[in-house]
């Protein structure tokens, strides 16, 4: 317990005893974790752990973990307080991209981090009223206020959004979730239990794959297991597949929303052809039940992966044109250019990840940064697009898509033999695993901590929307209101992922 | 431009025929579950595997009671990986007038060591009050083909899902689907709508928002739980965070299962509910 002691190292789905974990008091882990992200270093979790394992509430005190992702040295940084009680200096004082992290434990354990410029809860604000909580209000005579949802016009997720405008200018946007919360973190507590499996594949449904690989690689780590080779080619290929779905979806989306209707019919199409490619793999069209603890629940035989191959190409084609028709259109364009702008500088100080992070012209990617399972061997260039606008995120969708195609060809032309499933053994007690997977948002983070008897003591899931919805409400200030959709839209970020 | 409808007039029309063919599965799609009720002889293990407990059964008096339960099942097949007993069909069309139509129970003689060996009666479609569920549903079809055979609209409210129901929901609006071709709209509010097409498990932060989406839906309304966690809580079940099914916190006129249900199943179940098809599981055509 020194200001000199450094964070422990560890790499992308590996575990570690939670005693090699160094121990600060909180005022020094905040400004060592301050130092760190100061440093080229990322937040990828700060979250509390109930120092007794077994009542699990704050009576002994609440230790705070944090885990800091190095991307340009393709490590992990672990670090733990001593058990706090009542209240720590807040790292977001120092750091912003800590601020909803801090909301959360305050709201999870009733830590009150000193500082925290706009402390509130997260997802139970207001009993079991989300929109009804407090809300950052501009006053002046000219302002007025819009309060959207949670119940929307699409079909789409309910969150409530509180714009604070003069006349069509937005000033401030402030969105209180929540209500998708079905206690995903609680439900694992204790575990595994017989539920926890289909419970991670639906954090978010569409993100099926990553959450569920990243579910499978914690419980690998703990156990010290490694997957069959096979089986992580398997993943990797269902993680391509998850992310040509949503975004060719998102590419139709975007068009829709700006009235062309050749790519957004086209895409509508396009979309469930690769989502009946997942189906082809695992006989669900969102990948369910591919991923199991210890690698695959099905391979994918030489006729199939021939089948797979013959079905690509031509969806590929399909986007390709459906892709270029949106880049030729003057109106689209229009539309897109310098709509919902997020400056490189505001991404990083918020800690933007995947495809809206690289639309700044920010270089991360876990695929590349923190290779795991078949990403060690085959990785794709990082798509990035600076401009930090709609037609940037747009853009890294379509760049990704093209890599996405390219390295499903690749992987299918050259499939590794073996097995698909290897036993997994006890998890180890009193351990810390953490696993990443760049999941078609962005960065998916599990971690996890057992007890003396290798139980989930805490189970912390970070969806990449946990990370993204601030850079939202900052991409419309200053935008017309009527721009709100188009700039949803081209985060398309989860709520029930954010909500867990 | 001229290029693009030039590429829009070859591709031609994409959308499938169905209803009038049947749903085009794929042969590899995982639908409900089969159980082969006369060769099942232990429920102990599929029970234990299932994660959201759609197979249960209890045991009183010497006589095994067990059920199938399609409204809680996703149709993960963990079940007939471990009894050989029950397969996986592609079947996904499957929506009911009531929760206790999803439900299949058989009653058999158990054996001393946990195993049952003969059927006592079933298996049969449980059903409470199967006369009075009948004539329900039939007052339903004539009242639902009366107010909107011709015109429906439909506002989708998602009480707590995973979004993986809004994605298939979403497919339906696609060229593919085209749900507008039977007169069947999606609208932006729930004063416009004669039909509510809720996913799940509600949450309690959408207890109150569902309640008033609901209230403000003039009547003749009808209600569609969609997907298993909004036929029975599914996966997440009920918690501190939800209060389960959708009929927990509304009426429901139909219970459409899948996890998620795709996008033939919701077209099924959605013609369902306006009486424009029948309940009959039609056997889906293999590709």
């Amino acid at each position: 317990m020194n200001a000199t002691q450094e964070f422990a190292l560890l790499a992308n789905a590996t575990s570690l005893p939670w005693a090699d974990v160094p121990e600060f008091s909180a005022a020094e882990l905040v400004p060592a974790t301050a130092d760190k992200l100061a440093r080229g270093g990322r937040l990828c979790a700060w979250f509390g752990v109930p120092a007794d394992p077994v009542r699990r509430d704050s009576a002994a005190g609440i230790r705070l973990v944090a885990i800091v992702a190095f991307d340009t040295d393709n490590t992990l940084a672990a670090a733990r307080s001593t058990p706090v009680t009542g209240s720590y200096p807040a790292l977001t004082a120092l750091q912003p991209q800590a601020h909803l992290f801090e909301r959360e434990v305050w709201e999870q354990h009733g830590l009150t981090p000193v500082g925290h410029p706009w402390l509130k809860p997260v997802r139970r604000m207001a009993g079991n009223a989300p929109a009804m909580g407090e809300f950052f209000r501009v006053n002046g005579r000219e302002v007025h206020e819009v309060a959207v949802g949670p119940v929307h016009a699409g079909v789409i997720e309910p969150g409530h959004f509180r714009f604070q405008c003069a006349g069509e200018e937005v000033l401030h946007l402030e969105i209180a979730l929540g209500y998708q919360h079905r206690g995903a973190e609680h439900a694992i507590q204790g575990g595994p239990h017989r539920a926890s499996m289909a419970q991670m594949e639906t954090v978010a449904g569409d993100t099926t794959i990553a959450h569920a690989t990243a579910y499978a690689s914690v419980l690998e780590a703990l156990a010290g297991t490694e997957p069959p080779l096979r089986a992580q080619w398997l993943r990797a290929i269902a993680l391509e597949l998850e992310r040509l779905a949503n975004h060719s979806g998102d590419l139709g989306a975007l068009a829709n929303d700006v009235a062309f209707l050749p790519t957004a019919s086209a895409c509508g199409k396009i979309r469930g052809d690769f989502l009946n490619l997942t189906a082809l793999l695992c006989g669900s069209r969102f990948g369910r039940r591919l991923v199991r603890p210890g690698g695959c629940g099905y391979d994918l035989e030489a006729a199939r992966i021939e089948q797979l191959r013959q079905r690509l190409g031509p969806a590929l084609a399909e986007l390709e044109n459906a892709a270029l028709w949106l880049w030729d259109a003057a109106s689209v364009r229009a539309r897109f250019e310098n709509t919902g702008t997020v400056t490189t500088r505001q991404a990083a100080d918020i800690g933007l990840v995947g495809p809206a992070a690289r639309a700044c012209g920010l270089v991360r990617d876990v695929r590349y940064d923190h290779p795991a399972g078949w990403h060690r061997f085959a990785q794709s260039p990082i798509a990035v697009w600076p401009g930090g606008d709609v037609l940037a995120r747009a853009r890294v969708r379509w760049l990704e898509c093209q890599r996405s195609g390219q390295f499903l060809q690749e992987q299918l032309a050259n499939p590794p033999e073996g097995e698909i499933r290897a036993p997994v053994t006890a998890a180890a007690p009193e351990t810390l695993a953490v696993a990443l997977v760049e999941g078609w948002r962005g960065e998916v983070c599990h971690v996890a901590l057992t007890d003396a008897g290798g139980r989930f003591w805490r189970y912390k899931i970070v969806d990449p929307s946990f990370h993204n919805w601030t850079g939202m409400t900052l991409a419309l200030r200053g935008m017309a209101i009527s721009d709100f959709p188009l700039c949803n839209k081209s985060f398309n970020l989860s709520y029930c992922g954010f909500d867990l | 431009m001229f290029e693009t409808l030039r590429q829009s007039l070859k591709t031609g029309i994409v959308t499938t025929a169905y209803p009038q063919a049947p749903a085009e599965i794929s042969a590899h799609a995982r639908g409900r579950p089969e159980i082969d009720w006369t060769r099942w002889h232990d429920a102990r293990a599929a029970s234990t595997a299932c994660p959201t407990g759609a197979i249960a059964f209890a045991d009183e008096a010497g006589v095994r009671t067990a059920t199938l339960d399609l409204g809680k099942c996703i149709f993960c097949g963990l079940c007939a990986d471990t009894d050989r007993a029950i397969r996986m069909t592609n079947h996904c069309e499957l929506a009911a007038r009531s929760a206790a139509e999803l439900r299949t129970t058989g009653r058999y003689r158990l054996g001393d060591d946990g195993t049952h060996h003969r059927l006592l009666a079933g298996p049969t479609a449980f059903r409470d009050d199967a006369a009075s569920l009948e004539t329900l549903g039939r007052q339903l079809q004539s009242r639902a083909q009366a107010a909107f055979g011709r015109s429906l609209h439909i506002r989708a409210v998602d009480a707590g899902s995973c979004n993986g129901c809004e994605v298939e929901i979403h497919a339906l609006n696609s060229p593919v689907y085209d749900l507008e071709r039977f007169g069947i709209h999606f609208v932006a509010s729930p004063r416009h709508a004669d039909l509510l097409l809720v996913t799940g498990p509600v949450t309690r932060n959408m207890e109150l928002a569902l309640r008033n989406t609901y209230d403000a839906t003039p009547e003749p309304r009808l209600v569609v739980a969609v997907g298993a966690c909004g036929c029975s809580g599914g996966i997440f079940g009920r918690n501190y965070a939800t209060c389960g099914a959708v009929d927990a916190v509304i009426p429901v006129d139909v219970y459409l299962p899948g996890c998620p249900p795709n996008p033939w199943a919701l077209l099924q179940g959605i013609l369902l509910a306006i009486g424009r098809r029948n309940g009959d599981q039609q056997p889906a055509q293999s590709r």
